[in-house]
């Protein structure tokens, strides 16, 4: 049945639905916080003042400076590399399409830290690296192990798996531009890498760029690793100190504040950069 | 084979085919210079296709095409066809411009941008020259308050317009129509079309792939009706929309009109 609605009546405003439960979760969750806030700030174990003493100690800091390094590093390797496999990847070549292929599918298989083991091993494999002419005479000959230092393997464990990541961002974005696109350049007269450059990847950048900002942010955080290999970034460098005083705790946390640190800023960086791509 | 002297584009014994699929058939054409060609017929007719063959997008099978009395995309040897590089091709291309369906202008760049780009770029055309020259184009396409748009803030009209514009930046010899008004709303068809006549009758040689029989009776010189990869009729539009004579023509136009 049908109540016939009065005018005034109906213009009152309507009452939302409530969610009470909403507020229990709220007080639930606020409760939680408050209790672990307590315990990390009044447990003696979190040793805050040694936190406070090697947060911008000299040692940590070097060891900080190289894991930014190895990032920068790695990255431009998986860059640039990753340009040239995504270019190989979309070839009409069969071999350099199948080539760029197996590479990713080899790199992008195997676990970074497997990959790091077994660079730094390298001289297992090769005693000596010999460059010369094929079949012909040597150059010269290097010993594989001084040519390997941690730094090498680190670089080649590091670039050579984010450039196989790396090639299948670059080419998801190429792909994704219209091939409407490349007909119109070729039209007016434009030839391949023109359209490259001016027409294809100022566009595919807006697709790159946010999973490439991931990929920075997951090196930074991947560089430690390098640590099993002895290289004295910013993880090794805290593992260098607690080995020696045995404040395990406190030196980890020190590690990762820097790692939020590095994080955050870029991510902030990253924000700004897909803002500054995106279509008018 | 030598091209005449007064055809801007000879199309002779043109043939492609995608795999299996024959698309294009023994194609004869002539285009005279300062006319204007409408080409029409049901899709899946080979119309497109013809287009892309005469600046070279798509690669022939066999035939010859000749644009200004220059033969496109291969170069003649002991009477066999070999393919010209890259580089001779996109210098022919220059002298040929193309107006697509979906517009394709560069979504990065502004409506000027688009329209300087190549002729900086290709023709190394100086950019303060080649500004004025946009900004004249836009002026006779009617957008010259929008030349600091980008594609996106533009109506479908406009953007066409706009590629229009771009097509001339490269003072083309023939231009290239392909279903230029197919993917636009209804009330924005009209202001293509007038550029398009403006240009038709400025004198600029034509070749316009079309559904609009309006556009065919009243600028086109000559209509070409194509079905199934061949040419089925051709002759002056006005006759050809009055009375076809082919079966095949007078099947279509009765679905079309």
């Amino acid at each position: 049945m049908v109540r016939r609605v009065t005018e005034p009546e109906a213009a009152q405003p309507v009452v939302p639905l409530r969610h009470p439960g909403t507020w229990v979760a709220t007080a639930i969750v606020l409760m939680i916080v408050a209790l672990a806030a307590y315990s990390v700030a009044t447990n003696p174990a979190f040793e805050w003042p040694v936190v406070a003493q090697y947060m911008f100690d000299p040692e940590i800091l070097t060891g900080l400076q190289r894991t930014l390094e190895l990032t920068v590093a790695a990255m431009l390797m998986g860059l640039l590399l990753g340009t040239v496999l995504a270019l190989m990847r979309l070839s009409q070549n069969r071999l350099l399409s199948t080539v760029s292929w197996a590479y990713i599918w080899f790199f992008r298989s195997v676990p970074v830290l497997v990959q790091l083991i077994f660079w730094y091993n390298f001289g297992a494999l090769y005693a000596s690296i010999s460059l010369g002419i094929p079949f012909g005479p040597t150059l010269f000959t290097v010993n594989t192990n001084t040519l390997i230092t941690p730094l090498f393997a680190a670089l080649a464990g590091l670039g050579l798996s984010q450039s196989a990541y790396t090639a299948e961002v670059i080419r998801a974005g190429i792909v994704s531009v219209p091939a409407g696109q490349t007909r119109a350049a070729l039209a007016l007269g434009m030839r391949r890498l023109m359209i490259y450059r001016r027409i294809i990847l100022p566009q595919a950048m807006r697709v790159i760029i946010p999973p490439v900002g991931n990929e920075v942010i997951s090196m930074v955080k991947n560089t430690s690793l390098v640590s099993v290999i002895a290289l004295a970034e910013l993880l090794y460098t805290t593992q260098l100190i607690y080995s020696r005083t045995y404040q395990t705790i406190p030196l980890l946390i020190v590690a990762s504040l820097w790692y939020l640190i590095i994080v955050s800023v870029l991510s902030l960086g990253q924000h700004f950069l897909e803002h500054r791509f995106r279509h008018r | 084979m030598t091209p005449p002297a007064d055809a801007m584009l000879r199309i002779r014994g043109l043939s492609k085919s995608y795999g299996a699929r024959q698309v294009l058939r023994d194609i004869d054409l002539d285009v005279q210079a300062g006319s204007v060609m409408c080409i029409i017929g049901p899709s899946g007719s080979g119309k497109s296709t013809l287009l892309s063959c005469i600046n070279h997008l798509e690669p022939i099978d066999r035939g010859r095409v000749w644009v200004a009395g220059e033969l496109v995309g291969y170069r003649e040897h002991r009477g066999r066809l070999h393919e010209l590089p890259d580089r001779e091709v996109a210098r022919m291309r220059q002298s040929v411009g193309m107006v697509f369906q979906q517009f394709n202008l560069f979504p990065h760049m502004t409506a000027l941008q688009n329209i300087v780009e190549a002729p900086i770029r290709v023709k190394r055309v100086a950019a303060s020259d080649a500004k004025a020259r946009a900004i004249k184009l836009l002026e006779r396409v009617g957008l010259a308050d929008k030349q600091a748009r980008y594609p996106a803030q533009l109506s479908g009209g406009e953007q066409q317009r706009v590629a229009i514009a771009r097509a001339l930046a490269m003072d083309p010899k023939l231009m290239l129509f392909d279903e230029p008004t197919s993917a636009l709303d209804p009330e924005l068809v009209g202001e293509v079309l007038a550029v398009m006549q403006d240009l038709g009758r400025s004198g600029m040689t034509m070749v316009v792939v079309t559904h609009e029989l309006g556009f065919a009776r009243e600028v086109g010189d000559q209509l070409t009706f194509m079905d199934g990869g061949v040419i089925v009729e051709q002759g002056d539009p006005r006759a050809v929309l009055a009375a076809p004579r082919e079966k095949r023509t007078q099947d279509f136009l009765s679905k079309v009109l």
